[in-house]
């Protein structure tokens, strides 16, 4: 795993805590928003942001890996993927989207 | 025993193909399952027997059996924390007790004891809660400690010499293996002997939806019409249901295991450790059977890790240090649809006449007659069967999870 502060260090270093994905409205989310967000993931065979931990170093970063062959393309710290999805035109999914929610 | 057994060991009656060639297809069929491994078969078998619904197809992108069915560790019991799954699991247990004479074609069902072992006080704990809840619905299940452990399994190794030593155990006398390639195949040829149609290497690309309903299925070898179509694919099962747009609980995580060689008849029980992430039997064959806990992050592919090995073999060794200089023979993973609360989704989908089987993790062999007969009884009558109604896909959008934390390979 190529950590963006580390380098690349052995896996088992790691753990593997889901997509990411932009949490409902804390107020004003509905039921469903929620339970899309907590239970019905898209499960999607193929490229997928991950929220990875480097356990030793208690590090959360960003991972773009492909689940039908468990590459890992590209890794960001939390900042960078940040910025690089602010970059975007059509911005979704930030790892803190606060205004509208944007469950895929 | 069964009659075919019999008739075979007294060499009569010459050996018939279990399955003739595939016929043209017929114009619409009343049930389309997609996936033919034991659970779409069990459902296609009981639909023709308890409903008398004949014209029905199974299809699958591979062949017969060739999925998780012959991946999982042929490992079957009831000793199931939740209500909800203890009854399931029962009449499973039963049905399965009786499978070959049902099937005509001996499974190899074989009683063993299930010893879940517990290292902590928290273990025995849920040991002990498991057994209450077993008793209750008639499950026979017990805690038992050193002494008694050392008796029904007097290989295992209860040192305190070891890093995490054995206290007790949950016994589960009915627990039982069985093999999984005879029970996919004694449910084909049962079906097909009732008529049901088994079409291979045909791949279900998507869907004829109209007006809310689906009416029929677009394969790889042209579109097939049916009345009502069923989704029994296991670790593809998002993939598949995506095509629908429908969303299910589900994460696709391998699940490893291993056989070693051959070797004398040592192990009775199946042994379990859900602390240790590790679980152990030996077959009819002599192979030791071991899995572990499911791979760390969502992946559909089927490659082996040395990570899984070194893991397993660490825990293993301690719990059996006989088998130190064993050989390992064969490795494989499997795809399995874990979900939040580690309970199957089964029963009705938001798109009518669109039933589904999903969501069998680590848990789905030993439910395969009883998923098979209650899943025929939903897709017959469109009434959801009261064992199935607490796995129904809406207890999501409801927030009425099961939290079944008896299955195996999950952390507790």
């Amino acid at each position: 795993m190529p950590c963006p502060i580390h380098g690349e260090r052995n896996i088992a270093e790691f753990f593997c805590k889901g997509p990411v994905l932009s949490m409902p409205n804390a107020t004003r989310g509905t039921r469903q928003q929620w339970a899309r967000y907590l239970f019905l993931a898209e499960n999607k065979a193929g490229i997928v942001d991950e929220w990875w931990l480097h356990s030793p170093s208690s590090l959360w970063f960003v991972a773009r890996r492909d689940t039908t062959s468990d590459e890992i393309l590209q890794t960001w710290t939390i900042e960078a993927y940040r910025t690089q999805q602010q970059k975007k035109t059509t911005p979704k999914a930030t790892p803190k989207a606060t205004s509208k929610t944007t469950t895929r | 025993m069964p009659l075919a057994l019999l008739t075979y060991a007294l060499g009569l009656g010459e050996r018939k193909r279990h399955f003739p060639a595939p016929q043209p297809l017929q114009k619409r069929y009343d049930v389309l399952i997609i996936g033919a491994g034991g659970h779409g078969l069990a459902c296609a078998y009981h639909l023709a027997k308890d409903h008398g619904i004949t014209k029905t197809i199974v299809i699958d992108k591979g062949y017969l059996g060739g999925g998780n069915t012959a991946r999982n560790t042929t490992i079957v019991r009831a000793n199931y924390l939740t209500e909800e799954g203890t009854a399931f699991y029962k009449e499973s247990l039963a049905l399965f007790e009786n499978l070959s004479q049902e099937l005509d074609l001996n499974t190899m069902y074989s009683k063993r004891g299930h010893l879940t072992l517990a290292h902590t006080d928290a273990a025995l704990r849920t040991a002990r809660w498991r057994a209450e809840v077993n008793k209750h619905l008639g499950v026979r299940s017990e805690v038992v400690g050193r002494h008694e452990l050392r008796k029904i399994c007097p290989q295992l190794n209860l040192s305190d010499e070891v890093r995490f030593p054995v206290l007790g155990a949950l016994y589960h006398a009915p627990g039982a293996i069985a093999r999984h390639d005879a029970v996919a195949w004694g449910y084909a040829r049962a079906a097909y002997r009732r008529g049901v149609e088994i079409l291979q290497n045909t791949e279900a690309t998507g869907f004829q939806v109209e007006r809310g309903r689906v009416v029929g299925v677009r394969t790889s070898r042209g579109t097939i019409t049916a009345a009502k179509v069923v989704q029994a694919v296991a670790g593809h099962s998002s993939v598949l249901a995506h095509k629908l747009g429908i969303r299910l609980p589900i994460r696709t995580v391998p699940l490893q295991a291993c056989v070693s060689q051959p070797y004398q008849p040592f192990l009775d029980p199946i042994v379990v450790s859900g602390s240790l992430h590790v679980y152990i039997s030996q077959s009819a064959r002599g192979e030791f059977v071991m899995g572990g806990a499911t791979d760390p992050a969502e992946l559909y592919d089927t490659r082996s890790t040395l990570e899984f090995k070194e893991q397993l073999m660490m825990h293993i060794l301690e719990l059996f240090p006989q088998l130190a200089n064993a050989n390992l023979l064969r490795q494989w993973a499997g795809l399995a649809d874990m979900t939040p609360d580690f309970s199957p989704v089964m029963g009705k989908t938001p798109v009518k006449n669109y039933y589904i089987d999903a969501g069998w993790g680590t848990w789905g062999f030993k439910a395969t007659p009883v998923c098979g007969k209650r899943m025929a009884e939903c897709v017959a009558t469109d009434k959801t069967p009261a064992l199935l109604k607490p796995f129904a896909l809406s207890r999501f959008d409801d927030f009425d999870l099961v939290g079944e934390k008896g299955a195996a390979s999950v952390g507790h």
